[in-house]
């Protein structure tokens, strides 16, 4: 039974994706409350590899290093990762060059989520689009609502603390035709506050967005999931829900697949 | 041994570990007489048609797939690697296809493109690398797909929906190919790389 309204469906039979994200600093998977005080909680490989057997649907690791020598431990995760998770993962965070994406792509990773270094130089999503495909590029965008700005909505970067003084639909619009393949759209009103995805965000995003949408940032319960698609998303993402285990993925996907959305149901 | 064509950037470590997990040796290289001489050969699918054709002729795959397919040798091609096997692509019109099928690679017509995710596919009755998961979901991402194929006694192919029908697999004599990443979709895909190294016997 399909109950859903979503106007936006293109297949009789795609399923919507839960993804599962880790922030991961010097090696180990942290996440805080709007990115504030972080903690220590875990080997983002074994935790990884955990996603993937409870049925996620793909892992993305979000680098948070201050450094680059810090920056190094990544590839290596990335290819432990590779050998052990045959679902598609996403690496993002400090990716600001064209042999940043070569080395992560080589290492293992599927996509590249790239954000600050796009905004700076936004040549660059035309550059890695060419070199090796749009299908490898998703837009990360941290957007806060901001009334001065046309659509409500500006970027942000800094964990939402500094304004990237762009109308958040005019760069996501601008982003998907220089070459971006997914947006993956961050709430910094909501990230780690648990009240729920910004809904209204999602719906105007998706109204100017032609490639897929990832809605993340705000995650509380498994109701919340289920919003986000209906607004439009085609997946939906979280880290400290599931990280530490309020929520699994399959209580979501049961959820999901019983507001009569599909979800791919056979799991490891 | 199977060998993974290396011709260009992109994640060919993770069909390197996949295949390796059906107890296979394998070796991502680029060296024609091994590729040659492999009892299997995958040829991974990387960026766009063009530059997959560009990186493909720099190491003379496409005399590779020719040559290994006139020999019956198997070769898996995955992704825009099945895409190369027709003639041209509305994505590079410039770059000719290796052409083993006459037909043109079209966008997909869908609101949302690339079509990203798990999808169904509608598998072949007489396929054998879909033995056993017949009604599994595997992962795409591409833009464009093979939409209405020649039909012929040889060709099998496997289909998949997203705003229009699209051939999501086929197999013609020696040679396997896939729009989706088998080395992506989990246990699903696992099982029809294992399916495909025991067909061969490699």
């Amino acid at each position: 039974m399909q109950t859903s309204t979503t106007p936006y469906l293109n297949s009789p039979s795609l399923a919507v994706r839960v993804i599962a994200c880790l922030d991961v600093k010097a090696g180990r998977v942290v996440k805080g409350t709007n990115f504030k005080d972080l903690k220590d909680a875990g080997d983002p490989v074994e935790l990884a590899s955990r996603y993937f057997h409870d049925g996620a649907d793909e892992i993305t690791f979000l680098d948070i290093a201050a450094s680059n020598e810090e920056r190094k431990t990544i590839l290596d995760l990335v290819r432990r990762t590779a050998e052990n998770i045959f679902i598609p993962l996403t690496v993002g965070g400090g990716v600001s060059s064209l042999e940043d994406v070569d080395r992560l792509l080589r290492a293992g990773a599927d996509k590249i989520s790239v954000n600050t270094a796009a905004l700076k130089r936004p040549k660059l999503i035309d550059e890695i689009a060419r070199d090796f495909g749009s299908q490898v590029l998703v837009i990360s965008i941290d957007a806060k609502r901001e009334r001065s700005f046309a659509s409500g909505y500006e970027v942000t970067t800094h964990g939402g603390t500094r304004s990237a003084e762009k109308d958040a639909l005019i760069w996501i619009k601008e982003a998907v035709d220089r070459g971006a393949g997914e947006i993956l759209l961050n709430s910094m009103d909501r990230d780690g506050t648990k009240a729920g995805f910004d809904l209204e965000m999602i719906k105007a995003v998706r109204e100017v967005a032609s490639v897929p949408l990832i809605a993340s940032g705000g995650a509380g319960d498994v109701q919340d999931f289920g919003e986000a698609i209906s607004s439009g998303a085609d997946a939906v993402l979280a880290a400290s829900v599931f990280h530490y285990g309020s929520i699994s993925i399959r209580q979501v996907k049961n959820h999901l697949a019983n507001l009569g959305f599909i979800v791919r149901e056979s799991y490891e | 041994m199977i060998a993974i064509l290396d011709y260009g950037s992109g994640n060919l470590r993770s069909a390197e570990q996949a295949l390796l997990r059906t107890g296979e040796r394998v070796e991502v290289t680029a060296d024609f007489d091994k590729c040659l001489e492999a009892s299997g050969l995958v040829v991974p699918g990387v960026g766009a048609f063009g530059k997959c054709m560009d990186g493909l002729l720099r190491v003379r795959g496409d005399e590779l797939i020719r040559k290994r397919l006139e020999l019956q040798r198997p070769t898996l091609a995955i992704c825009v690697g099945l895409q190369i096997l027709f003639a041209q692509s509305i994505e590079s019109p410039e770059s000719a296809g290796v052409g083993i099928f006459p037909e043109v690679v079209e966008r997909l017509p869908a609101k949302v493109v690339p079509h990203m995710g798990w999808n169904k596919v509608e598998s072949n009755r007489n396929s054998e690398v879909f033995a056993g998961i017949e009604d599994e979901r595997f992962y795409f991402v591409h833009s464009y797909a093979v939409i209405s194929p020649e039909v012929s006694e040889d060709l099998l192919p496997s289909w998949s929906d997203y705003g229009a029908k699209f051939v999501s697999a086929l197999e013609y004599r020696s040679l396997v190919a896939t729009q989706f990443h088998p080395e992506k979709s989990g246990s699903a895909g696992l099982k029809l790389l294992s399916n495909w190294t025991k067909k061969i016997g490699a």
